[in-house]
Formats: C-alpha cells, structure tokens, sequence
C-alpha cells in the first residue's frame, strides 16, 4: 500500500514538471513568434537606414532610379504599383461582385454553385508563376496586337497587362470574401421585402447590397493588400522599365517588380539598400491597407 | 400600371443574366490557362522529363528532376521550421484568448499574413545568405517557413476553438493532466482541420518564386545540401521563360503543368481531409 503511494506521488510530480514545462513551451513558441514578426519590420529598417538617410523623404517624390550615379527616388515604382493595383481593381470588380451575388444569393447550393465556386478557388489555387509565364506567351500578343491597331508603341509588355493578370489573379479572393458576406444577410429582412412586392433584383440593390456593403468594401480592400504586393505575374509581364510611366499602355515596374528583378545585381551598399527600402514601403503600406480592411470587416459586418 | 411590373420584371431578368453571364466570364481564365497548359505541355511531358537533369540548350532530351527535388527540399525545410512552432503558439492564442499576449501575437500574425512573400524574401537574404555570403536552400527554407507561419497558426486556432468545450472539461475532470488533454484529447479530434492547414500552407508555398530569388537562388545540377544553392519547379519556370530559347519554353509549359498539378492535388486533398476526417459535435 505504502509503496503504491509513493509511485503515484513520483507519477503526480512526474506530470507536475511535464505540465509546468508544456506551458512554457507554448509561451515560449508564442512569444518566438511575435519577436520573429517584430524582428521582420527592425531588419527592414535598420537595412535601409543608408538609403534613408541619404534621401529621406525626398526618395519617394524623386522620379530618377539611376545605380550607375547612386541617385535613387522610388517615385517610378509607386506610380507603377498604384496604377496596375487599382486598374486590376476596377477591371476586376463587376466579375467579383457578380460572382459573389451568384453565389451567396441566387445560387447557394446545388451542383451549379459547387461547380462555379470550385473552379473559382482553382483559379484562386494556380501559383502566380503561372500566371506570369501564361500572360507573357499568351496575353501579351493580344495586348501587343491592341496596341498596334491602338497607335501606340507595340511593347505587349505594358502596365495594362500587368493589371488583367492581376485582376484576375485576385477575383477568387474578393469573390471569397463576397460571398461570405453576402451568405450572412439574415433571410428575415429579405423576406421582409418580398412580402412588399419587390422584385428579386430590388431585394439584392436595396437589402442585400446595402447590408454587405461595408464587408463587400473591406474584401475590395483586402484584395487591393493582395495586389500591391503580388511580384511574379506582374514582373513577367509590365515591361521592367524605371521611367515614370506615361500612360497605361507604356512598360513599367512595381515596387515588388524592381525588388525582383535587380535585389541579386545590386552591388553597393546603398543600392542594396535604397531596394530594402521599398521593401520597407511595401510591407508599410500592405499593413496599412490589411490593417484597414480587417478593421471594416469586425466594426460593421453583424455576425450572427 | 401593368407597364411598371413589366419593366420591373424585365429588369430582374435582366439582372440575374447579367450576373450568371459575368461569373461564367470569371471562370473562363482558368480553362484559358489550363488549355495552353495541356496543349503545350503534355506533349514534352514523359517520365524522361521527371528523372532526368536538366541539359545544355542543344542538346535533345533533359528533365527537371533537380527542381522536383529542390521544392520537395525546400518544402521539407520550411514545414519542418513552421509546423511546431505554428501549432503550439496557434494552441497558445486558443487556450489564452483573453490574456494580453493573445492580442499582440493576433494583430502580428494578421500583419505577416499580409506581407508581400518578396519582402519575406528580403528578410531571408538579409538574416542568411548575407552572413554566410552564399545563397542556400536553408535561407529559401526559411522564407517559406515565415509564409507558412501565419496559416498553420490561424487553422490550429481557428480548430481549437470549434471543439466544445465540454471534452475538455471532461477529460480534466477524469484527473487527466492539462497536457495529456491538450496533446491527446483536443489535438487528436482536431486533426483534420490542423492537417487541412498545413496542407494549404504547403499549397501556398509550392508555387512561390519570389522569395526564392534571391535566397535558394537556383541551381542547373542536383543537390541536396540545404546549404547549397538549390533548384525549384516555380524558378525553373522563370528561368526557362525569360530565355530567348524555344526548347526552353517548352520545358517551362511542361514544368509548369508538373507544377500545377502538384498545388491542384494539394488544394483536392485539403479538401478530402476535411470532408473525411471531419470530427462533428
């Protein structure tokens, strides 16, 4: 008997330390993770300290990019991004929004929706490689043939390019967040309206649309934090050009793009690090917009 | 009167036309793409093509193999950094959702869900390549590892807080210790949703290139030092499609189909983890 209790008191401190190091370690993995994300922005920012002293603000009003005479402003690349992100964004947004009215309202179930909605989250699935790689062999002689029948300089390679691959790129996002949505307008206030006559239609523009639109609104912006970000697809196909573009049609580069395509031929250290500068721009303004869209989404959309 | 109704009703029909319309529009990329996919790779596609290496331009045949190899590396790498460390701080936010921590360590891994992979790429460079002044299959590793992160995390949290939690409270009340519950009563029934996690992290970062350029950097021959240089199937494809060569081009269109096969096979089992494994309360 005696011995059998003091094998359970060995047993019951056995699990004693286990349990006291098990929440240690998940502590300690939490806080690994926050120091991890913390030490992500303080890297960025510590390696472009060159490049921020040497330009300061100026960097992002300055149009010349120039590595030969170690002059660098980013404002090429911050027009580039604006312009392909919100292009995509306008082109993107009738697909979208249909898309995400066909299926959180006129299609919720069946096998109509399950097709759609799976061939939505493939499109969503294909690795933006593939996209780059497909619009440079396939969309950029349409482009190219657009152009010359257009008058302007037949590159293909343009910023209106870039934007239809990335409109397409984030549809299955915003459509995801769409839908959701859309699914959470409760049925009453839909049945409420039939009741008084209204059409479907006038149910979807009066009640539902209403109703979603600050969660529409946030998965706009959230796609939008998508596009602005997005490298490879758009640096297949903008062209790679460091001069303030002209018009949609002219080549281009991102702020993503030219990180790509010259961070392994930076020699010098302030070239390297006017590149981790917009790094640090890129991940300053993609947290701003996430940030915005995330804070839409929990201070209006009623969750039931 | 009857003229309103009608052009109310010829309106909604209008409507609901127009949405079907542009939603099959939505659809319409993805065979696009999958045509050309198949109509130019398939037919350099053959078993050569999966085990062999890469040749000079010239030169009839070559494979991809070394990239095969390298993302299976890299991804290798990356879960076996994330996976842990995701899962016990993703059991972290679900177990402590009211303490102080929960919020700082929530708000951080929304931000890095957000982060553009290049920059992750930057991060990658700067932590690894620079210090050990060469380019390694360990720095790309770890770049995806920080991509993954936030997804395995979210799932295990999202997975946690789905059972109920009376199991826990049962299994406690038994005199089970708190670690045995967690490790074998909530872990276990949550299974499905914390694999269908790292499954689309895995998905995720399969198809990444632009962390990769300048960490793993690529690599013509087959290695398997994580200290290395090392190939991947999505850098290959921009590699051989930058070239001004046409046999190149065709390597890409069928690595590219090799490509998406894979991230189609990993999104359908992620799915088929959920639907089979699916533990209901």
């Amino acid at each position: 008997m005696k011995e059998m209790d003091s094998g359970k008191g060995h047993k019951f401190r056995k699990d004693l330390i286990l349990e006291i190091a098990f929440r240690k370690i998940l502590s300690l993995s939490a806080i690994l993770v926050i120091l991890l994300i913390l030490s992500i922005f303080i890297t960025l920012v510590i390696h472009s300290s060159p490049s921020l002293k040497a330009f300061g603000f100026k960097f992002l009003f300055t149009k010349t990019w120039d590595p030969v005479l170690n002059q660098f402003g980013a404002l090429p690349f911050l027009v580039g991004t604006i312009l392909t992100s919100f292009l995509a964004l306008i082109i993107s947004l009738p697909f979208s929004i249909s898309a995400s009215i066909f299926l959180g309202e006129y299609f919720r179930e069946g096998k109509l929706s399950f097709l759609v909605k799976s061939l939505i989250e493939l499109l969503g699935g294909i690795p933006s490689i593939i996209y780059g790689f497909w619009g440079l062999f396939v969309l950029v002689p349409v482009v190219r043939s657009i152009q010359i029948k257009l008058g302007v300089a037949p590159y293909g390679v343009c910023i209106f390019t870039a934007s239809i691959i990335l409109s397409i790129m984030i549809i299955p996002y915003a459509t995801t967040i769409g839908r959701e949505v859309i699914e959470l307008v409760p049925s009453e206030i839909k049945e409420a309206a039939y009741s008084l006559g209204a059409t479907r239609y006038e149910v979807i523009k009066k009640v539902i649309l209403p109703y979603a639109s600050s969660g529409i609104i946030s998965g706009i912006i959230l796609s939008l934090g998508r596009a602005l970000g997005e490298t490879m697809a758009v640096t297949m196909v903008i062209g790679n050009s460091n001069y303030l573009p002209r018009h949609i049609f002219s080549p281009s580069n991102t702020m993503a793009s030219v990180i790509a395509n010259e961070f392994t031929e930076a020699t010098g250290d302030l070239y390297l690090s006017a590149l981790v500068e917009i790094g640090l721009l890129l991940f300053v303004v993609t947290f701003c917009v996430n940030y915005i869209g995330r804070y839409i989404i929990k201070k209006y959309t009623i969750t039931q | 009167m009857r003229d309103e109704i009608y052009k109310r009703l010829l309106k909604d029909k209008l409507f609901k036309t127009v949405v079907i319309f542009l939603s099959f529009i939505s659809t319409v990329p993805l065979f696009f793409i999958l045509f050309h996919l198949i109509k130019n790779g398939l037919s350099s596609l053959n078993i050569e093509f999966l085990f062999n290496l890469p040749k000079p331009i010239g030169e009839e045949g070559g494979g991809i193999a070394n990239a095969i190899v390298g993302t299976f590396i890299l991804i290798l790498i990356s879960s076996f950094l994330s996976i842990p460390l995701g899962i016990s701080a993703g059991i972290f936010m679900a177990e402590n959702r009211n303490s102080k921590l929960y919020k700082i360590i929530n708000l951080l891994v929304e931000i890095l869900q957000g982060v553009p992979s290049i920059v992750l790429g930057i991060v990658a460079y700067l932590w690894v390549v620079k210090p050990m002044k060469h380019f390694s299959a360990l720095s790309g590793g770890i770049a995806l590892a920080i991509m993954m992160l936030p997804v395995i995390i979210k799932s295990t949290e999202e997975t946690i807080n789905l059972i109920p939690e009376s199991l826990k409270e049962a299994s406690l009340a038994l005199g089970v210790p708190y670690y045995k519950t967690i490790l074998f009563v909530i872990l276990p029934s949550g299974l499905s949703g914390i694999l269908t996690g790292i499954l689309i992290g895995i998905s995720r970062i399969a198809g990444e290139t632009a962390p990769l350029l300048f960490t793993a950097f690529g690599n013509p021959y087959m290695n398997l030092n994580i200290f290395k240089p090392v190939e991947s199937l999505p850098h290959l494809i921009y590699n051989y499609a930058k070239s001004p060569f046409s046999e190149w081009h065709q390597k890409a269109w069928a690595a590219s189909f090799v490509l998406i096969l894979m991230v189609f096979t990993l999104n359908i089992l992620s799915k088929w983890v959920i639907r089979k494994w699916k533990v209901r309360f």
